[in-house]
């Protein structure tokens, strides 16, 4: 995708890198940095990896002193800094450029302290998402959001990307499950943000930080909720003749005051794919497949999928599969977990991640096919239905630019198509440069520059991340130091 | 004389607060009046009152979402979730009858506006955290958008949640959108009575570590227990600590009998019925144990459940209090004899050394503008706090002086 523009990189300071090594090295140590090309060349991008520059040099701090040794220096000698976690963003996120310092806080991985009386844990935010669920299982306790990636991403990173999962549905997202953070702001200071109640004190600064994608702060620490397990969970699998009537279904759970933990969709596309790879049981005579799971008592889990099957019974359902065992639910989630990675063998695909208001379901399917049909290209369906929140496989030959470039084309069309519906460009894996330059489809210019203005607020000469989420002209003049906060409009 | 703005419809509310930018003149803001008596006093010589920008805009029942102008009364719209089943997760507080204001006069723009959420805030979250989109008018007459109307929204900086709990200092909300919930089938109530405070917050954080999702856990000692209406509960003479459980019908007994089972160190428990349980846990949202006394000061405390007591008992060390535990323990609503300072002092001191922050909620309007009403910000937090305040309202001229002096 050679269209989106990478900004080019200040000659000034690449010129400056031996004094700038020199000068990080007397501030923290030789051992955590990277220098070599080959070191280096393993930051060079992220989970997008159409995209690669490859960093001046990478620091992996121990602690959040270090950090703000860092960045105070990085501050006083006016270089960027890209923030990193386990590199998992999808959308060019975490992907640096030529001149800037990646800061990859994967070594800050620490359990700072477990609450369980007050349902919460300090960790160091280069723990994985599922690490912090692994320690405190044995206490009955999960934490909540799970992203997909939840093995190898970094709370850091759902932190930046504010992320969710196919559980949001009932527990919220990164924001719904945090209460305060340790952040270095890019002079250096130390701030810690909430932490000391679950109630936010005066202005609610986490919620600007949470989702801001690196750019106002490098987040050190976190004091995230942990949630007491459910007795018990167990999904069905409900199969329909057509998108309508999985969507019309839906539609009517939630209508019946039945809040499932997850409802995730697959178009018939996907369930081909994903039943060859992880013979999970899915029917392959049906055009969309909805997965629906509950929680709560054995008998309340009865109660509640036996209401579920009842509601779908008036969409005409080919299949009503109910699990009946805690290795058919296993299997059954595999199959959708393992979704993605079972299309790569196939294809070379790109990942939407639009959301639109449900009831726009079907027409979004629809419109969906016909653009993919257009530019001539396969797609499949996967999303988390109980939220809208669409993931487009569009298929395509990497190795043809034209493909490439047509696959763009269409990826694009649908994400303006969700905005058109009422939805928004991105529900989970957040804007980078990837979907930089559509913002202004969704946002008007003041939108922007209010969200910009809070940007300059944290951090005023636009050195941490900069160059993402906002489109380039727009935010031109304050990544040059030309217009500060005030002047933003 | 104040001159009173009051309008209509969003454009000429940011033609007037355009108007007003450029005049450089500081306006107060509010909308039917249930949240002027609390919060810093913000006197100014323009009022602009959203109480014209009214209406449900967008109701999707099988998506749980709704949108609402910003002055829509709190009751109209839980009419019109209750008529499809659904209601407000985050059981807005009315704050009018506990201080002095109109009761039943809660605008949906000062829910967010403050994020005073109610009992269920404890399993369901606050209302900050069902908002979704807001429509605005910023401190420079710019009207602005931020989220949207689906659940999942990661497209930029989250500005709509930022604004809650801003009181009005940043933009003047015009229209939000939130998420809605399922009204339940059926609730009940576990009520023990007799417990300490040490003890019942021990039953209530037991109780939320338990999968049985407890919708509801407030602890009301003995001095604020006595004054429950509530014929089951008045007269006991005797703390009352009480669970809720909302479910399907089908289920609720079996959820009772395990979290009784799981608290029978702390007794055995009455139980309430479902009448019963709607109409007293209706009476914790305009706190009418805590109802309105030029006698008395009330404060909001918030806090780690595990640090409740011990505020409480080191408050109580300099001067008489009632005490009413919400959310298991992490929020106290306090009351205080009126003072000069309504103890701030004291309550300040014992909340810094264990964590947490207090807001004074009631008392004379020269007391809350002699004392912080908002917790004092570190000076770090204050520098960003104060970056913020100018990114919107670079002139102060939004509810000036409302959380903070000078702001």
């Amino acid at each position: 995708m050679p269209h989106i523009e990478l900004p080019d990189p200040d000659v000034g300071v690449l010129r400056r890198r031996p004094i700038l090594i020199e000068g990080l090295r007397d501030r923290v140590g030789m051992d955590l940095l990277i220098l070599d090309e080959d070191g280096r060349r393993a930051y060079e991008t992220d989970a997008f990896t159409a995209y690669r520059r490859v960093p001046m040099l990478v620091v992996l701090p121990r602690t959040t002193e270090d950090v703000s040794k860092i960045l105070k220096y990085c501050h006083d000698n006016d270089v960027k800094v890209i923030p990193r976690g386990a590199g998992t963003s999808l959308c060019g996120g975490a992907l640096p450029t030529e001149d800037a310092i990646v800061l990859c806080i994967s070594k800050m991985n620490r359990v700072i302290e477990i609450d369980y009386d007050n349902r919460l844990a300090r960790v160091e935010a280069g723990i994985t998402n599922l690490e912090i669920t692994a320690r405190v299982a044995e206490e009955g306790f999960f934490y909540a959001p799970d992203p997909s990636s939840q093995l190898a991403c970094t709370l850091a990173g759902n932190l930046a990307m504010n992320s969710g999962g196919a559980h949001c549905l009932k527990y919220g997202v990164t924001t719904h499950n945090v209460i305060g953070v340790k952040m270095v702001m890019i002079d250096g200071t130390i701030v810690e943000i909430g932490g000391a109640a679950i109630e936010r004190n005066g202005y609610d600064l986490l919620s600007y930080i949470i989702g801001s994608e690196g750019q106002l702060g490098v987040i050190t620490e976190a004091t995230v909720k942990i949630v007491p397990a459910p007795e018990g969970a167990r999904p069905m699998m409900i199969g329909f003749r057509s998108p309508e009537a999985a969507g019309a279904c839906v539609a009517g759970i939630i209508a019946q005051g039945i809040i499932p933990v997850a409802i995730e969709y697959m178009d018939r596309a996907a369930i081909e794919v994903c039943e060859a790879f992880a013979h999970a049981g899915y029917p392959r005579d049906v055009e969309s497949l909805l997965i629906v799971e509950v929680e709560g008592s054995e008998s309340e889990i009865g109660i509640l999928l036996g209401k579920i099957a009842e509601i779908a019974a008036a969409f005409d359902p080919k299949t009503v599969v109910i699990s009946e065992s805690a290795e058919q639910s296993a299997r059954i989630w595999a199959g959708r977990k393992a979704a993605f990675g079972a299309i790569g063998r196939i294809s070379d695909y790109l990942c939407m991640d639009g959301t639109i208001p449900l009831a726009q379901l079907p027409h979004a399917l629809t419109r969906i096919a016909q653009i993919c049909a257009e530019y001539d290209l396969k797609v499949a369906n996967i999303f988390h239905a109980g939220d809208g929140n669409l993931h487009p496989l569009i298929l395509y030959d990497a190795n043809s630019e034209d493909e490439a470039a047509k696959a763009e084309a269409a990826g694009e069309a649908i994400l303006k198509l969700c905005v058109e519906l009422g939805g928004c460009l991105t529900g989970e894996h957040g804007v980078g440069i990837e979907k930089r330059e559509l913002m202004a489809t969704q946002f008007s210019p003041t939108d922007l520059a209010v969200q910009m203005r809070i940007k300059s607020v944290f951090d005023p000469t636009w050195r941490l991340n900069p160059a993402k989420v906002f489109p380039l002209a727009a935010s031109e003049g304050m990544r040059a130091g030309r217009e500060t906060n005030t002047e933003a409009a | 004389m104040t001159e009173l703005l009051r309008p209509a419809a969003e454009w000429e509310l940011q033609s007037m607060i355009a108007k007003l930018a450029s005049q450089k003149r500081r306006v107060e803001v509010v909308g039917h009046g249930a949240l002027r008596n609390a919060g810093r006093v913000a006197r100014s010589e323009v009022v602009l009152s959203t109480a014209g920008l009214k209406g449900v805009t967008l109701y999707e029942p099988t998506e749980i979402v709704m949108s609402a102008r910003a002055g829509t009364p709190v009751y109209e719209i839980e009419a019109i979730l209750a008529a499809r089943g659904q209601m407000l997760p985050f059981e807005p507080i009315d704050l009018g009858p506990a201080t002095g204001a109109p009761g039943g006069a809660l605008s949906i723009g000062g829910v967010f506006a403050t994020n005073f959420s109610g009992a269920r805030r404890v399993s369901s979250g606050s209302a900050r955290d069902h908002l979704l989109g807001v429509r605005a008018v910023n401190g420079r007459g710019e009207l602005f958008k931020s989220g949207g109307r689906v659940m999942k929204n990661v497209t930029g900086i989250d500005v709509a949640r930022g604004l809650s709990g801003s009181w009005g200092t940043l933009a003047v909300m015009t229209e939000v959108t939130f998420k809605v919930a399922p009204l339940p089938e059926t609730v009940l109530t576990l009520a023990y009575t007799g417990l300490p405070d040490d003890l019942a917050l021990e039953a209530m954080m037991a109780a939320m570590r338990t999968p049985y999702e407890v919708t509801g856990a407030v602890h009301l000692p003995k001095e604020c227990a006595a004054r429950l209406t509530h014929s089951n509960l008045a007269g006991t003479g005797q703390a009352v600590t009480l669970l809720r459980l909302e479910t399907f019908s089908s289920a609720i007994e079996e959820r009772k009998d395990k979290l009784a089972a799981a608290l029978k160190v702390y007794g055995t428990p009455v139980v309430l019925n479902a009448e019963t349980t709607w109409s007293l846990w209706n009476e914790f949202r305009t706190l009418a144990v805590l109802p309105f006394s030029t006698e008395t000061s009330l404060w909001r405390i918030s806090t780690l459940p595990t640090k409740a007591a011990d505020i409480v008992a080191a408050i109580q060390k300099f001067m008489p209090v009632v005490a009413l535990y919400d959310w298991a323990g992490a929020l106290i609503w306090l009351e205080v004899p009126a003072a000069a300072d309504a103890g701030a002092a004291d309550v300040r001191r014992a909340v810094a050394v264990r964590g947490g922050h207090a807001t004074l909620i009631r008392a004379e309007p020269e007391v809350r503008a002699s004392v912080d009403v908002f917790e004092p910000m570190k000076p770090e937090i204050e520098r960003l706090t104060r970056g913020v305040k100018s990114a919107f309202d670079p002139e102060g001229l939004l509810n000036r002086g409302r959380m903070y002096a000078n702001l």
